[in-house]
């Protein structure tokens, strides 16, 4: 494929790739027995989630009193929790989605591991408003079915019910791009996989042959999920703002939220996002095609997102004193200044202040800053959900209720236990399934690949096709 | 396509786009009827070539898309104003922009479940579905044409393999 590629753009996959070499390098670490590391990681994994389960069954059982909840202070770590879990799914579907549309070919070497992972971020999210119902075994009154008892319908008014449905689609829809994009990878592991191994993979690729016809369905149903699930995720993080837009909390009601929300949860994605292929890319050598390049252009997107978050906070504070209003006065003076006045603080030098260390070409293409600020960035948004949530919460309206909010054991135990779960489910995949899209980067490679593109380059193309990307289209 | 059963067949495997592309070209300026293409990932500038025709699997999901619009807003509409109307706030039963979210996320879903399924049925596949494969390298880096022996005698595959440079040539019953 000879596509029109600018002389200036850096190759994407580096090491003279052949398509043989790319299938050896991507299918193999499915194939080879567990390294150390993976199953050091993976038992750890399976201790902490044992732990976060044996949290969830005691709240079940003892119920929401577990917590240290209080009237005043009534949403805190579950919703935190739940608010930052959903923003970090949202770099899977941003990458694999808008990239898409946006032609960014970088996309290619991260969007199946994003895409997993923002399934998995989006399950441990899912969890929290589940058990903080606190009679979980009545969830599917969540649900709009005809029932006897009236029928008695959820209400479509709320924002939470939407919340229900946004996270609901937006988990279907991953899960469905997600594992339409591995189908033809899984006929490639069960080409090169013999006996039951064969038979399980032949189920996996639901029988894929690779048909010129097949494949131009299955390029059309990627565009159609791409152009679907860009409004989606737009949607989800918006609606997940809804929860306290529409509410009449200080602090909270402000037409501000969904913007300033969905930079947010791009940002910490794109840090989890760093934060696992980083970890990724060396354990399973692959450095050709996860390279610095693909590093550098994720920061470039934390710096953005960051400073939109950075301009998003010194909005909210300069409006609340604009407004002349009083009560929003007072909770952003209680936010900065008040008993939780270090997660504020917190939030503002790792949202704010870390990401702008990447306006530095050089410190951007630095793996070990960007290892270290991917993680502080994901420190720096759970406090912001942190302070949004539980700091307005605890100074109200009435002086005489307001109180002090420290999580339980439980709470802390649930927490972490979210972590064992989104790791064990991360180590499963990148044994089970190829962490880069084989089918995609071999696709790529003569348009990406460092024998074709960039000053190295030794292949020149004399053929005659000239067809473009756009032609296709 | 693939899915007929005992389709005796001779195939060409080819080690890149660019020959397949040209071979492709030459079968059909020489009139030979091309049983089928398989690649290991999608080749931009097949299609038009090979003479397929466009999906028409967008137009399936606008319709299962405009499906969910529909099932969205009118379930509410009647749940709110008919089955059970009920003041939330003191708004009215039919309370239009509160039912957008729900709409919106209806079109997505109901979009995007009806086309993959789609998608699925219409190329045969399925979990548990066991096509014949014609080379377990055509999911690596072989890309290969096919031609039905009924319809392209196998001495005039056999030349025109020759010819376009396939590196490989075998037969197969699929």
């Amino acid at each position: 494929m000879s596509a029109v590629v600018s002389p200036i753009r850096k190759p994407l996959i580096t090491g003279n790739k052949t398509y043989h070499q790319i299938t050896e390098d991507l299918i193999s670490p499915t194939e080879k027995t567990p390294t150390k590391e993976w199953v050091i990681g993976f038992v750890l994994s399976v201790a902490v989630l044992t732990f976060g389960v044996f949290c969830i069954l005691w709240t079940i059982w003892v119920g929401i009193g577990s917590w240290n909840l209080n009237r005043t202070i009534n949403w805190s770590w579950d919703i935190t929790n739940f608010v930052w879990w959903i923003g970090i799914g949202h770099a899977g579907t941003l990458i694999s989605a808008i990239l898409l549309l946006f032609r960014q070919k970088w996309r290619t070497g991260v969007n199946r591991a994003a895409e997993a992972m923002t399934i998995f971020a989006v399950m441990c999210a899912g969890l929290f408003p589940l058990i903080h119902m606190g009679r979980i075994w009545l969830a599917m009154f969540i649900l709009p079915y005809p029932n006897t008892r009236g029928p008695l319908w959820p209400n479509f008014n709320s924002p939470l019910l939407w919340d229900v449905f946004a996270i609901s689609t937006y988990l279907t829809v991953s899960l469905l791009f997600w594992y339409t994009g591995l189908v033809p990878d899984f006929a490639t592991v069960r080409d090169r996989a013999k006996g039951l191994r064969k038979k399980i993979y032949n189920t996996l690729s639901f029988g894929w042959t690779g048909s010129a016809k097949h494949w131009q369905r299955w390029e059309s149903l990627s565009l159609v999920l791409a152009g679907l699930s860009t409004p989606l995720v737009l949607s989800v993080h918006t609606i997940v703002s809804f929860d306290f837009a529409t509410s009449v909390i200080p602090g909270w009601h402000t037409t501000i939220f969904p913007p300033y929300f969905v930079a947010g949860a791009i940002f910490s994605g794109f840090a989890m996002v760093l934060t696992l292929m980083i970890i990724t890319r060396k354990l399973l050598h692959l450095e050709d095609y996860i390279t610095v390049e693909h590093i550098e252009s994720m920061n470039k997107v934390i710096l953005l997102t960051g400073t939109i978050v950075g301009v998003a906070y010194l909005t909210e504070l300069f409006i609340a004193w604009y407004s002349g209003y009083v009560y929003e006065q007072f909770a952003f003076f209680n936010r900065a200044l008040g008993p939780y006045w270090w997660s504020y603080f917190g939030m503002m030098f790792c949202n704010v202040v870390s990401p702008q260390f990447f306006w530095k070409k050089s410190w951007r293409r630095n793996i070990t800053l960007t290892f270290f600020l991917s993680i502080v960035v994901n420190i720096g948004m759970w406090f912001e959900r942190f302070v949004i949530i539980a700091t307005t919460l605890a100074r109200d309206y009435l002086p005489s209720s307001w109180s002090l909010y420290s999580p339980s054991w439980v709470e802390i135990g649930i927490y972490v236990g979210t972590f064992g779960l989104f790791f064990t489910c991360y180590l499963i995949f990148v044994r089970v399934a190829p962490v880069v899209a084989v089918a995609e980067i071999k696709h790529i490679l003569k348009s990406g690949g460092n024998q074709y593109v960039g000053e190295n380059a030794t292949h020149k193309h004399s053929h005659g096709h000239n067809h473009s990307e756009a032609e296709h289209h | 396509m693939a899915n007929n059963n005992h389709t005796e067949v001779i195939f060409g495997l080819y080690d890149d786009e660019e020959d397949l592309l040209r071979a492709v070209k030459a079968a059909k300026r020489d009139h030979l009827d091309i049983y089928d293409v398989f690649t290991p990932f999608p080749v931009h500038g097949l299609d038009p070539i090979l003479g397929l025709e466009e999906s028409r699997l967008h137009q399936a999901g606008f319709i299962y898309g405009a499906l969910g619009t529909l099932t969205a807003f009118l379930g509410m509409t009647w749940i709110f104003t008919k089955d059970w109307p009920s003041i939330f706030g003191g708004k009215p039963y039919w309370s239009v922009p509160a039912f957008i979210p729900i709409t919106f996320e209806m079109t997505v879903l109901f979009a995007a479940i009806g086309m993959t399924v789609t998608f699925y049925i219409i190329n045969g596949l399925g979990p548990g579905v066991v096509n014949t494969y014609l080379d377990d390298r055509i999911t690596d880096d072989k890309f290969c044409i096919a031609f039905d022996k009924s319809s392209v005698s196998v001495e005039d595959a056999q030349s025109f393999f020759k010819a376009t440079g396939a590196s490989e040539v075998n037969s197969k019953t699929i």
